[in-house]
């Protein structure tokens, strides 16, 4: 192994399926094994079959729609306010001084902290499911999108300026393509987040949902489908994952070379 | 031939000071006059103010005191009628070599066949044929910096301004774009403004060399330069050649000396 030396795509993959062999492998082997009780923890057989009854009797299908919705739509609300307030942040200095000690400010607010809240004035409908996500998404995002753009380097700003460019033509032109690969990459990030705060808001006060389900399974004692959800919720994690990494790959191939 | 003259009126650059750092006086009062049609060469040693100037004319920095007018109408900030290449690569890394080359005159909304049209002039002028579409980053120094002079000229700015445009090639690559060039400005004779420390090339392209002292900066001499034009790049091996390289030399290197000395070094 040398610093730095990148690895071929085939071993990379080989590598990476390792480690979850691995895992998987001591899964098997503390429950199957006989190490932990089966109370605690279900063994990934009886996870697999929690699993299918889950999807077959239970509906759960349901509960995995309602919960990508609210991901992709409060992820989708965070994005649509952040992103345009981020670059302009970035780009006018006076708008980022009226702005950015709030937002510094807000972004450490615990999105959790706000549930309880935002029961009391939104119910415990979707709003309040939408806001959560919000809440816990925007400040960061707005502040991260900001730097980005505010990164945008001086030299490329003045070409512009020396070939004809105005202001706004600077923003539209410049900054916005330039600090566009970095923003996607940070949305990646973010959508990352917004699962976790999802959860969370489905674990209090709510009538459906992953969150929802793992909750009900606790009452039942039931850890196969605790499990099988807390997977479900990875293996949408990962796939998305991947494919926005795609997606941004396809968008900015130059920002790859 | 037709075009503006440039005027430098007593310009001055102090950069103010920043905590324990003092002011930095850059350029003394310096004024100049560059007639339509000019190839005027800046040479002097690292720091005396030369970028400082040419950023001044640019728009891109504002004098301390001083005016830079061009014919009359005084400079308020940059404009697409004074083109720069940077002696950095400023290639926009989003766009192919030929959409960089078309930035300005989609800003000018110029209609899109008329963009292709002049893009495609540019792209054969400057031997950049074939490489219409790769990203910058996959050209080497040279291939960006001929884009970047194509992007320049495709605009078709009143006066061009080149900040050592060629200081980070390798010779024989800066040779090749010195004729690239000379060759350019011999067929429409555009005002240019060439910042270098490279005596040789300051020769080679301008009809007009300006030594600057160290810093702070002042125009401390003129010299012309009376080899006829088409030039080819046997005239580097002419007596004539070597007499100007031998005057500016002379001058030349008391500057560098006088820098050496006040940076200590
Ligand atoms: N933004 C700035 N703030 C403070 N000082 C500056 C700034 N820009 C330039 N200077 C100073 O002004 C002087 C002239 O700088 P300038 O870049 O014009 O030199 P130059 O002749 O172009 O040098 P080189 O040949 O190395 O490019 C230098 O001493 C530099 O340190
Ligand atoms: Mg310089």
């Amino acid at each position: 192994m040398q610093p730095l030396r990148p690895v071929s795509p085939g071993a990379r993959l080989l590598l990476g399926a390792g480690f979850f062999a691995v895992f998987l492998g001591l899964w098997l082997w503390v429950t199957e094994g006989g190490h932990v009780p089966a109370l605690f923890l279900a063994s990934p057989g009886r996870t697999l079959a929690a699993g299918w009854s889950l999807l077959t009797e239970y509906g759960f299908l349901g509960d995995i729609a309602v919960t990508v919705f609210r991901v992709v739509g409060g992820f989708l609300i965070a994005a649509a306010f952040a992103v345009p307030l981020g670059l302009l942040m970035g780009a006018f200095k006076p708008v980022e001084a009226f702005f950015e000690p709030f937002f510094s400010f807000a972004r450490y607010l615990p999105a959790s902290a706000f549930i309880p809240l935002l029961i009391l004035w939104a119910g415990v409908g979707e709003a309040q499911k939408l806001a959560v996500i919000v809440i816990g998404s925007v400040f960061q995002l707005v502040i991260m999108v900001a730097v980005i753009a505010g990164g945008t380097r001086m030299d490329l700003v003045e070409a512009a300026y020396t070939l004809g460019s105005r202001p706004l033509g600077i923003l539209r032109r410049v900054v916005i393509p330039a600090a566009a690969p970095q923003v996607a990459e940070t949305l990646r990030l973010v959508l990352g987040w917004a699962w976790t705060y999802v959860i969370v808001a489905e674990l209090i006060g709510a009538s459906s949902g992953i969150g929802h389900m793992i909750m009900d399974s606790q009452r039942l004692l039931d850890t196969g489908q605790m499990i099988f959800g807390i997977v479900v919720i990875g293996v949408i994690g990962l796939v998305t994952d991947f494919a926005v990494k795609l997606l941004n790959r396809r968008l900015f191939p130059w920002a790859a070379l | 031939m037709s075009g503006k003259t440039l005027r430098i009126d007593g310009v001055t650059r102090t950069f103010p000071a920043r905590g324990r750092t003092p002011p930095t006086l850059a350029l003394q009062p310096t004024s100049l006059a560059v007639a339509p049609g000019e190839f005027v060469a800046i040479l002097g040693p690292s720091g005396c103010g030369k970028s400082t100037l040419l950023r001044i004319v640019a728009g891109l920095d504002r004098p301390t005191a001083g005016t830079v007018s061009l014919e009359g109408r005084p400079v308020a900030g940059p404009g697409p009628d004074r083109g720069m290449v940077f002696q950095s690569y400023t290639l926009f890394p989003w766009l192919t070599v030929e959409r960089n080359i078309r930035y300005g005159l989609v800003e000018r909304g110029l209609p899109e066949a008329e963009q292709a049209a002049i893009a495609a002039r540019f792209i054969a002028r400057t031997g950049l044929a074939g490489f219409e579409h790769h990203w910058p980053r996959q050209l080497s120094g040279g291939m960006q910096q001929r884009t970047a002079l194509a992007r320049a000229l495709a605009n078709d700015p009143e006066i061009l301004l080149l900040d050592e445009p060629f200081g980070a090639l390798d010779h024989q690559t800066r040779e090749l774009m010195q004729e690239l060039l000379l060759e350019i400005w011999e067929g429409d004779r555009k005002t240019v403004l060439f910042v270098t420390h490279d005596i040789d090339e300051a020769i080679f392209l301008a009809n007009r060399v300006l030594v600057m002292s160290a810093r702070p900066g002042r125009i401390k001499a003129e010299v012309p330069v009376p080899l006829p034009y088409p030039r080819e790049w046997t005239v580097k091996t002419t007596p004539e050649f070597g007499a100007l390289k031998a005057r500016l030399m002379a001058e030349i290197r008391e500057e560098v000396r006088r820098a050496a000395v006040s940076a200590g070094a």
